[in-house]
């Protein structure tokens, strides 16, 4: 199976236990992180719209501006790839539950704000970035199947890509459906060849599912179950880990990527 | 700019929309400049609007071992997918290269979120969801996905693209990626929307909507129509379909400038285009028609307008058809595509139905009405919200372009 060839120049990772990729650092190092603030900063949006703006674009945006501060990348230039597996589940809540009573009163920018692409879309208008975008999804999957799409990018477009991947809670009777405890982001900047900025380089390979997913050390044993978008963990620990390594990540319910890792200096 | 890329054969393809179910249909209707929209009749709450609905989807049932993937959405996936001939189609490309060689990629605005509006709307008295709404895979955005994987028994990478109103042609793009890298051998795109409250409230909210049937590009429109459709398309290399239509080139841009509303001098959909053209190694001359996002909203249209005036000579035809389907939402890029496909294969430029006070923006590209006449190169133009641009390119087999 052919291989495609990534390099990481940038992590972005946020959950209310970890405030950003050096917390998870420390968290497998054995020592407790501070738990992150309540709201995620987002810095990268202008302070009305970062007011304004849903917890699921504030999660998303918190990633993309760690992993591009880090990257040292211009964000206007960088092609975007962002992945949910529910995208804003407060707004699909409100919504149904509007729209069960009262549909005349549904809000509009609460529409406008439920699309999939909506954390993309801010992400773009704030960093003025004319590239392609695109929101992806695939159950619980979506990390995995969104690398794919991203990797794909960086090779067959060479040129430099922002994966996110982030679920918020669920909200309301949606939580028995979709069952997300725990909010969770992360992010990725990928590029074609290796730079100043490189942290590691990733082999990816398509291969058949293996039963079971590879397990997680300790401290993160059990938080996959809680959110969709921490299906990327083997990665990020692996990266924290700083050495070579691998992983395993499903894309669909019948293949998944064999990543190996090689960090670069 | 890109670089040309290697075109594509387009082996399949069908569509199912307020025009009828298949590409017969289809044609049928455009031939006739007959509308798909009627007044709407499937809102949960009463909204004085037109809607593009298709028939049959009510009755058309699941296979059982499929029971659990249940619910609008996917019973108009499966109605689409049994047009003309696509399963078989799907099938024969699965037995040549391997389920697992052959991707999925789906657009879809909303999937099946008109499921979740139901289990809200019956509620248990404990505030739970119903039993038989305990489904967690329709309420996800890759519902459409899932269930089509299902359906067509499908292994390759599967993925939903979910850009609002550009999300079934973006579909090509990945495809194309993939196709490029090896990962594949053929890929299967599409997309599929349904009309639910939410969109329907939604653009309502927005005022966006038309009281009246949609007038894309006329001096009076006023809001667009919305509608639900299917489509799907089987892409593989050119060697297994030397003559089927081609894939000639995509482009993708965002324009940076709003959640809602298009960027006034059309930067992204400029963007769009030009790398749809830079990909497909074509000048705008050589483009015969261009199928039109033309949602009838105000600004869209006068933007649009403005950059097929600025960008292509007259003799490039250009309309909308949003006035026979209405808006399809995540699944106008698929259902469009295929218009153009037909464009090319039939010689038919449709007509711009609705715009009868043509806007004075609007140049002497407009054909108002039908006209026949050879196409060998089609684009179709798909924007969505959050400013998410895509422009495709196909081509007639052996074209000069």
């Amino acid at each position: 199976m052919t291989a495609l060839s990534v390099h990481v120049e940038g992590v972005g990772l946020w959950s209310p236990p970890l405030a950003d990729f050096a917390a998870l650092r420390n968290l497998l190092a054995g020592s407790t992180p501070e738990p992150a603030p309540a709201r995620p900063s987002a810095a990268m949006l202008p302070p009305n719209e970062r007011r304004r703006a849903p917890e699921s674009v504030l999660l998303a945006i918190e990633v993309a501006g760690q992993a591009l501060a880090m990257s040292g990348r211009d964000a206007a230039a960088l092609a975007c790839v962002f992945a949910s597996s529910h995208g804003d589940q407060a707004i699909t809540d409100y919504m149904c539950a509007t729209l069960a009573h009262s549909p005349m009163e549904l809000s509009p920018t609460r529409f406008h704000n439920s699309v999939h692409n909506a954390a993309v879309g801010y992400w773009t208008i704030a960093t003025g970035c004319h590239a392609p975008s695109t929101a992806v999804c695939a159950q619980r999957e979506s990390f995995g199947a969104g690398l794919l799409e991203a990797a794909s990018q960086v090779l067959a477009e060479q040129r430099p890509v922002l994966l996110v991947c982030s679920d918020t809670a669920s909200r309301g009777p949606l939580d028995e459906v979709t069952a997300c405890r725990l909010p969770f982001g992360c992010a990725l900047v990928l590029a074609p060849q290796a730079g100043a900025t490189t942290l590691a380089r990733l082999d990816l390979g398509l291969q058949p599912r293996a039963a079971l997913d590879a397990p997680l050390p300790e401290p993160l044993a059990g938080w996959r179950e809680g959110n969709p978008s921490a299906v990327s963990l083997p990665l990020l620990a692996l990266l924290a880990a700083g050495r070579g390594g691998h992983c395993r990540l499903a894309t669909t319910a019948t293949l998944e990527l064999h990543i190996d890792m090689e960090p670069v200096a | 700019m890109p670089l040309p890329m290697t075109p594509l054969a387009v082996t399949a393809y069908t569509a199912t929309s307020a025009m009828g179910s298949g590409l017969a249909a289809q044609l049928d209707a455009l031939e006739r400049a007959r509308s798909g929209l009627r007044p709407n009749d499937i809102s949960s709450a009463p909204l004085a609007c037109w809607i593009g609905r298709v028939d049959g989807v009510e009755d058309t049932a699941l296979p059982a071992a499929l029971a659990a993937w249940d619910c609008r959405n996917n019973r108009l996936a499966w109605l689409g997918l049994n047009q003309d001939g696509f399963l078989d189609r799907v099938g024969a490309a699965r037995a040549r290269y391997g389920a697992a060689r052959v991707a999925l990629l789906l657009g879809t605005s909303t999937a099946s979120i008109g499921a979740t509006e139901e289990a809200y709307r019956r509620l248990d008295p404990d505030g739970g969801m119903p039993d038989d709404m305990l489904r967690p895979a329709i309420h996800a955005p890759h519902s459409l996905a899932g269930f089509a994987a299902a359906a067509l028994d499908l292994e390759g990478p599967c993925l939903t693209v979910s850009t609002a109103c550009s999300s079934s042609a973006k579909v090509f793009a990945s495809a194309e990626r993939m196709l490029r890298l090896g990962l594949v051998d053929a890929a299967v795109v599409g997309g599929v929307d349904t009309l639910c409250d939410s969109v329907l409230f939604g653009f309502n909210a927005l005022e966006l909507v038309s009281p009246e049937p949609c007038r894309p590009f006329d001096a009076a429109r006023n809001g667009i129509s919305i509608g639900e459709a299917a489509g799907f398309a089987l892409l593989e290399r050119i060697e297994a379909a030397p003559d089927a239509p081609r894939l000639l080139g995509y482009g993708e841009a965002s324009d940076a400038h709003h959640m809602s509303t298009p960027h006034p001098d059309g930067l992204g959909a400029e963007l769009a285009l030009r790398d749809a053209l830079a990909r497909a190694g074509l000048d705008a001359a050589q483009v015969d028609y261009i199928n039109l996002h033309g949602t009838a909203s105000l600004k869209n249209d006068a933007v649009e307008a403005a950059l097929v005036s600025r960008t292509f000579p007259a003799t490039t035809r250009a309309s909308s058809t949003k006035g026979y389907t209405g808006h399809t939402l995540g699944a106008a890029g698929i259902v469009e595509a295929t218009i153009a496909l037909q464009a090319i294969e039939h010689g038919l430029v449709p007509g711009n139905l609705g715009g009868d006070t043509p806007d004075p923006i609007c140049g002497a590209h407009f054909a108002w009405r039908n006209e026949h006449r050879r196409v060998d190169v089609a684009l179709s133009n798909s924007f969505g919200f959050g400013g998410n641009n895509a422009c495709l390119a196909f081509a007639r087999a052996g074209s000069a372009a």
